[in-house]
């Protein structure tokens, strides 16, 4: 974390998205400040999944700009980003299932080797001693989040809960800087969630950022420094837990969602 | 040939492009509907064109058969060929792969050829053309009157698509297959049905093409492959999914084909077609006419 | 590489070293040497559409052109220019890399179909230029005299010396491909086939290693070619037609394109297939041929390694 103003370490700028004539996000603009954690809430269909799509470059934007550490990251391929230092897991699980746990984590580490088509094939001395180092860092990241012993089983075997995990630990391989987690207590039951907020406190603790979008209100209150209210492809409201707690739009949107069941 | 002049040449070489390009432009068009609906790439689409040549000499020479009827026949024929092709090879390949769909219609096209050299033998056949075969002079260039039909056909077949698009009903849920097939689904279309539909569809097109070409250029059982690469060409040219780009861009490939197998090379003639298939893939692979974003899109693209 | 992989490879390297001893001396299958050179020539070429196709996921239908250009390269240079062998050889795959990159990038960019096709008008358009450029290379008769390899000073013109030397190629390139499947690159083509979307957000250049395994496998093909044209000493076009593309897919189809093993056994038994047993079908084989790809790739679309396992099941019953 070398970004000294906390204003240009992770910036969305006035972001906008439309498929075909819908407006999923209509000028969306915030920071986050190094090593916090910030959580982005909000009804279903607010704008939050697109949010975290346009930042990893799943799809471009239609306007706006994000940037890390005063670059621009958006418009450049998800592949690129990823290099650049932002990492994400996915609302829908997307572990490689047919891959072991162990081997997905490894794939995590992808950026941070080199090796090339000729080593790989020859086993150079380089190639080999990188592989160790690569398995040797994969398995310690399985051990942060507690799956080192499902190491060698295959991801598509594991519960849905471990494969959240799983895509944590994967995610934490890039050596990101700041990490999107989407919607990552979904599923779980509330022993999880309890080792999941741990998890995430001790991720902001390696000095990396967070940036959640999550349901679970219990969860975000507690671990989040900032929030962000969504609704309808805007913000409604930003600020600390009890600020949100108390803004009467948050509680408006949120109340609205519940009365308006019936018209679902 | 006798001394004509060279602009009664170049006129002469540009019938002939018109009318091998309208038959990869059919082609082509076979390739679309297919590829609209399912996202697949029929590779045995130039075996339809070669069975409605053999089907139009089996219904003619061995049947007997008045031209009209054995022509409508063939068109039966090959299209029972196209369902069965889709019913038994294409339907019970559920959650494929675009490499096992490929796979898959690349083994039809095999059995396909198999199956008519088993019938018809190595040789080329032809019949005699729809009206007669004195040509007919325009500017100093002899036009073979089955160069009419095939032209003829050509329009028959793309305003007869055109309304089938536009004005059925089945036409209509086709399309809406195209743009979405999950959405299709759920407004209650039935996909199954409508791919069964793209393979009968195309495999008419396709008996067409060759029943209105025999006369001119012959059939044999292996020509289907290179019709089929040319055909592509014409819907990768043209931007693939775009109907009227591939008709437009068969007919300039067939010109172009034709001008530099007159005016420079002959052997190369088949060459001039995929190079220029190569040329597009390298530098606008959404084609003349298509555009970039959809052919990135689509799962199969 | 695994354990599995390495003892299968032990068993391999067993099965070659005895297979001479086996037929040499038994004269109705003494030419099963000659039949078993062509299957380690050919396996070369279907090891590399192997990686393509069960690994990078992408299919090509021009790979007999691959083979053509190494073979004929090979031919000119060391006939026309009277150049070493083994420098036509490398000159060759050269070559070959250099077109599969370029024909490769923009059809790679593309998704599905692009590849097939591009190779398969690639593949058509060379099967023309050697038919028609007959001053270079002597169009449809094709040219022959070609000489053998040497090594060492030391001829390889028999036949047993000769089933050595594909052999030894083909192992090694064997290993380099096992290698390269368990290393990052073989993990990067895998997590690509469970989710793009995730491989895509950990930084994986999808485009980029599909070219590679495009590149590698064109230039296993063309070293085969340049094989294939000292053993036989004879070029013709017919040789490297549109056909053999796709009976080399089928190889790997009907083998089992998820593993390199499979390209292994389909390879053997197509050849053996072709050159000794569907004699009786003579034109018709075409027809097997077709029927064997259609019922493979419908019923088992693992390809023959599938029964393996089951096979083993089975016989743990009984």
């Amino acid at each position: 974390m070398n970004s000294e103003n906390s204003q240009d370490f992770f910036r969305v700028d006035n972001l906008q998205k439309s498929f075909g004539g819908v407006r999923a996000l209509k000028g969306l603009s915030f920071i986050v400040a190094p090593g916090t954690i910030k959580a982005v809430i909000g009804p279903n269909g607010a704008g939050k999944t697109t949010l975290f799509n346009l930042i990893t470059g799943i799809f471009p934007p239609s306007g706006g700009s994000v940037s890390l550490n005063g670059v621009s990251i958006n418009g450049r391929k998800a592949q690129e980003i990823a290099r650049m230092g932002v990492s994400r897991t996915f609302q829908n699980v997307e572990v490689f299932d047919r891959m072991k746990v162990l081997e997905n984590v490894m794939v995590g580490r992808h950026i941070q080797s080199r090796a090339g088509i000729i080593s790989a094939g020859l086993r150079s001395v380089r190639m080999r001693r990188e592989e160790r180092e690569v398995r040797q860092s994969a398995f310690e990241y399985l051990e942060f989040v507690g799956l080192e012993h499902r190491a060698e089983e295959l991801a598509g075997s594991l519960p849905l809960g471990e494969q959240k995990l799983l895509e944590v630990a994967r995610a934490l391989a890039t050596d990101p800087e700041i990490l999107l987690l989407d919607e990552p207590a979904g599923g779980l039951n509330t022993r999880e969630t309890e080792k999941l907020a741990n998890l995430i406190h001790r991720i902001q603790d390696r000095g990396i950022t967070v940036l959640l979008v999550e349901h679970d209100m219990n969860l975000v209150m507690d671990i989040s420094e900032e929030i962000l209210v969504m609704n309808f492809g805007e913000k409604i409201a930003e600020g600390n837990p009890r600020q949100i707690k108390d803004d009467p739009l948050v509680i408006q949107a949120y109340l609205g969602e519940e009365v308006d069941y019936s018209d679902l | 040939m006798e001394k004509i002049s060279l602009a009664g040449q170049l006129i002469q070489y540009i019938f002939t492009g018109i009318t091998v390009g309208s038959i990869y432009a059919m082609v082509g068009l076979g390739f679309n509907i297919i590829y609209n609906v399912t996202e697949i790439i029929n590779f045995a689409q130039g075996e339809f064109v070669m069975l409605g040549g053999l089907f139009m000499v089996f219904c003619t020479a061995t049947l007997n058969l008045p031209l009209p009827v054995a022509f409508i026949l063939t068109i039966a024929l090959v299209t029972g060929v196209g369902a069965m092709m889709e019913r038994s090879t294409i339907n019970p390949v559920k959650n494929a792969t675009v490499l096992t769909m490929i796979i898959v219609t690349i083994a039809v096209s095999i059995v396909l050829k198999g199956m008519a050299m088993f019938a018809w033998g190595k040789d080329p056949y032809i019949y005699p053309p729809f009206s007669g075969s004195e040509p007919v002079f325009i500017f100093g260039a002899a036009v073979q009157t089955q160069t009419f039909w095939v032209l003829l056909m050509t329009a028959v077949v793309v305003v007869l698509l055109t309304l089938f698009f536009k004005r059925t009903r089945y036409g209509k849920a086709m399309l809406a297959c195209s743009d979405n097939p999950e959405a299709a689904r759920l407004m209650g279309i039935n996909v199954n049905l409508m791919v069964l539909i793209s393979f009968a569809l195309s495999a008419a097109i396709g008996a067409v093409a060759g029943a209105v070409i025999t006369p001119i250029s012959l059939m044999e059982y292996d020509r289907g492959a290179l019709l089929a690469l040319k055909g592509f060409g014409a819907a990768v040219l043209g931007g693939l999914g775009s109907f009227y780009g591939s008709v437009v861009a068969g007919i300039l490939m067939g010109i172009i084909e034709s001008l530099c197998a007159g005016l420079l090379s002959s052997g190369y003639k088949d060459a001039v077609a995929l190079i220029l298939l190569l040329l597009v893939l390298f530098i606008r692979p959404s084609g003349l006419f298509g555009s970039v974003e959809v052919s990135k899109i689509k799962k199969f693209g | 590489m695994q354990k599995q992989d390495r003892n299968i490879l032990v068993g391999l390297v067993l099965f070659l070293a005895i297979f001479p001893v086996l037929v040499m001396n038994v004269g109705t299958v003494g030419h099963y040497l000659d039949v078993m050179i062509f299957v380690g020539i050919y396996a070369l070429i279907a090891m590399g559409l192997s990686l393509l196709m069960g690994y990078a996921g992408q299919i090509s239908l021009g790979h007999a052109a691959f083979f053509g250009l190494g073979a004929y390269t090979s031919g000119i240079l060391c006939v026309q220019l009277s150049l070493s062998p083994w420098l036509a050889m490398g000159a060759g795959a050269a070559l070959t890399a250099l077109i599969a990159y370029v024909v490769g990038v923009p059809s790679l960019k593309l998704k599905g179909h692009y590849l097939a096709m591009a190779t398969l008008g690639f593949g058509v358009i060379v099967h023309i230029f050697l038919n028609e450029e007959v001053a270079l290379t002597g169009g449809p008769s094709g040219f022959s005299d070609i000489p053998g390899l040497k090594l060492w000073g030391f001829s390889l013109d028999d036949e047993l010396r000769y089933y050595i030397l594909v052999w030894c190629f083909v192992l090694l390139a064997l290993i380099f491909s096992l290698n390269v499947i368990h290393s990052r690159i073989g993990r990067a083509l895998r997590s690509l086939h469970d989710s793009e979307v995730a491989a895509d957000a950990m930084g994986v250049e999808t485009s980029k290693f599909k070219i590679t395994i495009f590149v590698l496998s064109a230039i296993y093909a063309s070293i085969a070619g340049s094989l294939y044209t000292h053993y036989v000493g004879f070029l013709s076009p017919s040789s490297f037609d549109l056909f053999l593309s796709i009976k080399l897919v089928m190889m790997v189809v009907v083998g089992g394109m998820h593993t390199i093993w499979g390209a292994l056994v389909g390879t053997w038994l197509l050849t053996f297939l072709g050159n000794e047993w569907l004699h009786v079908f003579h034109d018709f084989d075409i027809l097997v041929y077709g029927g064997i790809l259609l019922g493979i790739v419908m019923f088992l679309p693992g390809g023959l390694v599938e029964l393996i396992p089951r096979l083993g099941r089975i016989l743990k019953r009984t």
